[in-house]
């Protein structure tokens, strides 16, 4: 029977939907899952149901990561491995703190921020000198830093999390409930979608504007904690006091990260286009990424974070009627969250469906960021409502 | 048909189309998303639902009234608001309705009808001339890269030359419908929960709202509702400990709506745990639902708390408030403007009012609030130090006098320690929300009051002042003179327990020579003081004091704080100081009783919506075609793609696809390229498109 060399090709190369696992895609994800039960088999006593539940969902979802994104892998194991460190010197003393070596300068949540800040500052700093001294070592060390510091960041979650726990049990809970604690993770998250993006696209020209936003932030966290004293931390009020915060804040802040990440985007497509009408060989375009690259970073940023914010506000809502006898309220919160989704659902049609590009979205998505914010702090700060723990 | 029906039902075709174009349109659908988002902002900026008398302060009648025929009161209940969101369903139901014909058959179709020049004009397209190569090898070769890239085919056969359509993904446009349905689907589930059903009711005048202030039973059956007379409320009901109720209140612009429920909740208890640092841990309500019809004589036990609400037969039942039941309260009135100090005793219950009669006319006590913690910031800390303290049981009252101005005051049951003396502590205040000024009453040996109070009595008090003055111990040599000195020392204390210091130097002012003011002013207040300190000597000799050795630092201190606190009695402005000496708390807890018949509906929306915006932004529907042609001995293919979403994704694709081919295919003779003007792409429109205007990416 002869076989046609068509039929043959067929035969070597089967339909692959998926690509085939490696060794170590397997590895990854029995050390994920391995890690996971051993916390379970740790911290069992103090999970319900729901808890559970979210544990297995989120182990799902850092195996997915690290096969989707391999950078994320020793990445994850990096902080995995500090933050058992930390747990380690801590034992069931909170006051070592203060006098382990280890703890004191490096690992405790405050002294792990405080690292976060000072390298992620010194990230954008590199990323900028990069940019205009065209630098590939100090682009490398840009992005280095920002790991680092990435790394830092949620490790101090992570050990501020135990450290609620070694005040008393009553008051534990995930670090994810306060203005303070929410702009690590903003900070922690927004950071970690530009590394993906810088990945994935093979440029470090955007990193300097990612990493100002973030900077922006650790400004504000060192604020609120050497001025106001925001860093200590204080048990949850009853509102507080659910599994859904878990996924709620987080999910979020993929959102306000990703809307914030595309802004600063619209403001270098905006200055790379002004400065190439105004002097089309000078400096600036020859340094800033193409318009092109801009716009579909950008557009994938908020595409993402609209998808995980409209996630974020649903989960709200299904939290809300079980805390405030309603899925909506129409409190300042939710209403500045739906406002933030209209204002990116538009921006999504026109880009989409209308074709728009260009100078007047990046100068939207610039515009969006006023708004996230104000639905992020502005809310907290000026109008009272439901959602009042979050004040400054 | 004649003509004129013919013209006719092609005008009002028209018509119809116009308005379906309309409202259909994207530029409507934009329009629509940033009106809703800007009109949402004034509910946030102007706080929503308040009692009405608090906007025609802020506003002032004019403004009030304006914004009121507005609705900004309740914005999100106002006609011009639900209509501007209905018109946003409407317009995506428009759009839908004009888009599912053609996303399913974008779904279904494999497009096998395309020209040659379209597809050398697509972004992803690629050339191959293949000498002694034929068409059906060429075909298969094709077919088989597109399957093993997850592609579904159709060729065709068109004579002189095949097609091959293929596309993947299709499942991207469910995406668009999902989502969009989603919308219409969660408005219409929360208009269904909104109140629609309540604006209805009004506007056919079967319920009217009530305004007045009623206790439950005498609210009229216009302002009740029957269980089941709108699908969904939130109402509110504060149930003291022991009390039962079967109805909640609807607040409703400025006044209410009674709803009945066909079940009562009896409050057995409600705690407030704490944490160590003081601050509240947990609401608890441990209630008993009683349902003669669906429980018989065995009522329901349950325990409410914040995030876990207790549903009923679809009544979900919160814990959203709390406060006094009426606690019973034991205070002491004394006396502070006469000649007596010996207290009155007083008994009430917070949410009641006394009348009381005095020598500066009727009062109006009435008791508002107890609380059995005051945690308030450290008063000697530093800003930022962060550190609280429990500064025990408070009492809040209001005395209202005959024209109905009121005061407020805030007394504390237990004296508190400041800067290392102790104080029963007042607080006043003659406009809501202004800040408290204290009156700090020095505690005395037995831990009371009352010395403060009996030297303040016997400041008042002439005839006692003038026996002690008169004392010769006390007196100058000089009868006259010790007259006249003891006049001015009387009118002095009359001065200062009328205005305190500032009394006296203004007095001074009109008496005395403007160069000689301030030698004089000194003068007096030296005579004050040492009057006021001759009369607290007299004060402690009657409690048993000796003071043969003068007095001690303890007392010392005392006499300067009591004579702070006498300064501050003239703006206290009460005729008494109250002291709670007693209560037993009584404990009400706040329920919210939520019915929303929409729930269900608006959850399967919340299911589409997430489930279709991620198919939309993370799938994408991607076709190929393969356009082969016989050429002298050689098979001409035109390989070209799109992709609605992903368009890098889409391009990596592409050139894998192209490998794939080549490796198959073998090389290609040189392609002349032939010079096409840009296309414009018959893709479909990926989300909605406006009539006119197709994407041109």
């Amino acid at each position: 029977m002869a076989v046609t060399r068509e039929a043959m090709l067929e035969q070597w190369d089967r339909p692959s939907r998926w690509r085939r696992p490696t060794v170590w895609d397997v590895l990854w994800g029995l050390l994920a899952a391995a890690g996971s039960i051993y916390l379970y088999w740790l911290y069992r006593s103090y999970m319900d149901g729901y808890e559970v539940a979210i544990q297995i969902g989120s182990t799902l979802a850092l195996i997915a990561w690290g096969w989707y994104w391999k950078p994320a892998r020793p990445f994850a194991l990096a902080v995995a491995l500090l933050a058992a460190m930390a747990l380690w010197r801590y034992g069931a003393d909170f006051e070592l703190r203060r006098s382990d070596f280890l703890l004191k300068y490096f690992l405790e949540s405050q002294a792990a921020f405080m690292w976060m800040s000072s390298l992620y500052v010194l990230a954008t700093v590199a990323y900028f000198a990069a940019l205009f001294g065209r630098s590939e070592f100090v682009g490398k060390t840009a992005t280095a830093l920002t790991w680092c510091a990435t790394a830092m960041g949620l490790t101090g979650l992570l050990v501020r999390w135990r450290e609620s726990y070694l005040l008393g049990t009553d008051i534990g809970h995930i670090p994810v409930s306060n203005l303070y604690e929410v702009f690590i993770l903003f900070a922690v998250i927004t950071a970690l979608l530009y590394l993906f993006y810088e990945d994935r696209h093979r440029t470090r020209a955007m990193g300097g504007f990612a990493l100002l936003v973030i900077s922006g932030a650790v400004g504000f966290l060192l604020w609120y904690a050497f001025e106001r004293q925001a860093h200590h931390i204080q048990p949850l009020i009853p509102a507080l006091q659910s599994y859904w915060m878990k996924i709620h804040v987080p999910a979020n802040f993929v959102g306000y990260g990703a809307f914030a990440l595309a802004a600063m985007l619209g403001v270098a497509y905006l200055l790379r286009l002004g400065a190439e009408t105004r002097r089309p060989d000078g400096l600036l375009v020859r340094v800033l990424p193409p318009l092109e690259l801009l716009d579909e970073v950008m557009y994938k940023a908020i595409a993402l974070g609209f998808a995980a914010f409209t996630v974020a506000t649903i989960l709200g809502a299904l939290w809300a009627a079980e805390a405030w006898g309603g899925y909506w309220s129409w409190d300042p919160k939710e209403t500045w969250a739906l406002i933030v989704w209209l204002n990116y659902a538009a921006w999504l049609h026109l880009r989409l469906t209308k074709g728009w590009r260009g100078a007047p979205m990046a100068w939207w998505a610039v515009v969006g960021l006023v708004v996230t914010l104000f639905a992020f702090l502005g809310v907290n700060m000026f109008l009272s409502g439901l959602h009042s723990y979050g004040s400054l | 048909m004649n003509e004129a029906t013919a013209r006719e039902s092609f005008s009002r075709r028209t018509l119809g189309w116009v308005l379906l174009e309309f409202l259909g349109s994207m530029n409507l659908a934009i329009t629509l998303l940033v009106v809703i988002a800007i009109a949402s902002v004034i509910g946030t900026v102007l706080q929503q639902n308040q009692p009405y008398p608090d906007y025609v302060l802020k506003f002032g009648p004019f403004w009030f009234e304006v914004f009121r025929q507005l609705g900004l009161y309740d914005v999100y209940g106002t006609g011009w608001f639900i209509g501007i969101l209905s018109f946003l369903i409407l317009s995506t139901s428009v759009c839908l309705y004009r888009q599912v014909p053609n996303m399913l058959r974008e779904m279904i179709r494999f497009r096998t009808q395309v020209q040659l020049r379209s597809l050398r004009g697509f972004h992803q397209h690629s050339e191959w001339l293949l000498p002694g190569r034929d068409l059906s090898a060429v075909l298969t070769a094709a077919a088989g890269v597109f399957r093993i890239h997850g592609y579904r085919c159709r060729s065709q056969d068109y004579g002189d030359h095949w097609i091959v359509a293929a596309m993947k993904g299709r499942y991207n446009r469910l995406g668009y419908l999902f989502a969009h349905a989603a919308v219409v689907v969660i408005g219409i589930g929360g208009l269904l929960d909104g109140n629609l059903w309540l604006k209805l009711k009004e506007w056919r005048g079967e319920v009217a709202v009530e305004t007045r202030d009623l206790a439950a039973r005498d609210v009229p059956p216009v302002s009740r509702l029957k269980p089941g007379a709108v699908p969904a409320f939130r109402g509110n009901v504060m149930l003291p400990e022991g009390t039962a109720a079967n109805f909640v209140f609807l607040r409703l612009r400025d006044g209410y709506l009674l709803q009945e429920l066909p079940f009562a909740i009896e409050l057995q208890e409600f705690r407030v745990e704490y944490y160590d640092t003081g601050q509240p841990k947990s609401f608890v309500s441990q209630v008993r639902i009683h349902d003669q019809e669906h429980l018989g004589d065995r009522p329901l036990e349950a325990t409410i708390q914040v995030n876990h609400p207790l549903v009923y037969r679809g009544y979900a039942i919160y814990q959203s408030d709390f406060g006094d039941g009426g606690s019973k309260l034991e205070l002491q009135a004394w006396p502070l403007s006469g000649i007596r100090w010996e207290p009155a005793e007083v008994k009430g219950e917070v949410g009641s009012a006394l009348g009381l009669t005095g020598s500066s006319g009727s009062l109006r006590l009435e008791l508002d609030e107890f609380r059995l913690f005051n945690l308030l910031p450290e008063p000697d800390a530093r800003p930022g130090d962060r550190k609280f303290r429990n500064f025990g049981p408070s009492v809040g009252f209001k005395l209202r006098d005959a024209a109905g101005e009121a005061r407020e005051y805030l007394n504390y049951l237990m004296p508190a320690q400041l800067e290392g003396r102790w104080f029963y502590i007042s607080g006043v205040r003659s406009r809501p929300g202004d800040a408290f000024s204290y009156l700090h009453i020095p505690v005395d040996a037995k831990n009371s009051p009352e010395r403060f109070l009996k030297f303040n009595a016997r400041l008042h008090d002439e005839s006692w002042l003038r026996s002690l003055l008169g004392r010769p111990t006390l007196a100058a040599e000089n009868p006259d003179l010790r007259h006249d000195f003891d006049l001015v020392r009387l009118n002095l204390v009359g001065l200062f327990i009328q205005g305190g210091f500032a009394a006296v130097s203004e007095r001074a002012k009109t008496v005395v020579p403007a160069d000689r003011l301030q030698e004089a002013t000194m003068l007096y207040l030296n005579i004050l003081r040492d009057t006021l300190a001759s009369v607290f000597v007299e004060v402690l000799r009657e409690e048993g004091v000796n003071v043969e050795q003068g007095i001690g630092e303890r007392e010392d201190a005392f006499f300067s704080d009591a004579v702070s606190a006498l300064e501050m009695l003239p703006v206290y402005g009460a005729p008494f100081y109250l002291q709670p000496t007693g209560f037993q708390q009584v404990e009400a807890s706040g329920l919210q009783v939520a019915r929303s018949g929409g729930t269900g509906v608006v959850y399967v929306g919340f299911f589409f919506l997430i489930t279709g915006i991620f198919i939309m932004f993370y799938t994408s529907h991607r076709r190929l075609w393969a356009w082969l042609l016989i050429e002298d001995g050689a098979t001409r293919l035109v390989l070209a793609g799109t992709g609605n979403r992903r368009q890098t994704e889409f391009a990596h694709e592409f050139a894998g696809l192209r490998m794939d081919l080549t490796r198959r295919l073998g090389p290609s003779e040189p392609v002349a390229t032939v010079p096409v003007a840009e296309v414009s792409l018959p893709d479909a429109p990926v989300a909605m498109p406006v009539a006119g205007s197709r994407s041109t990416t």
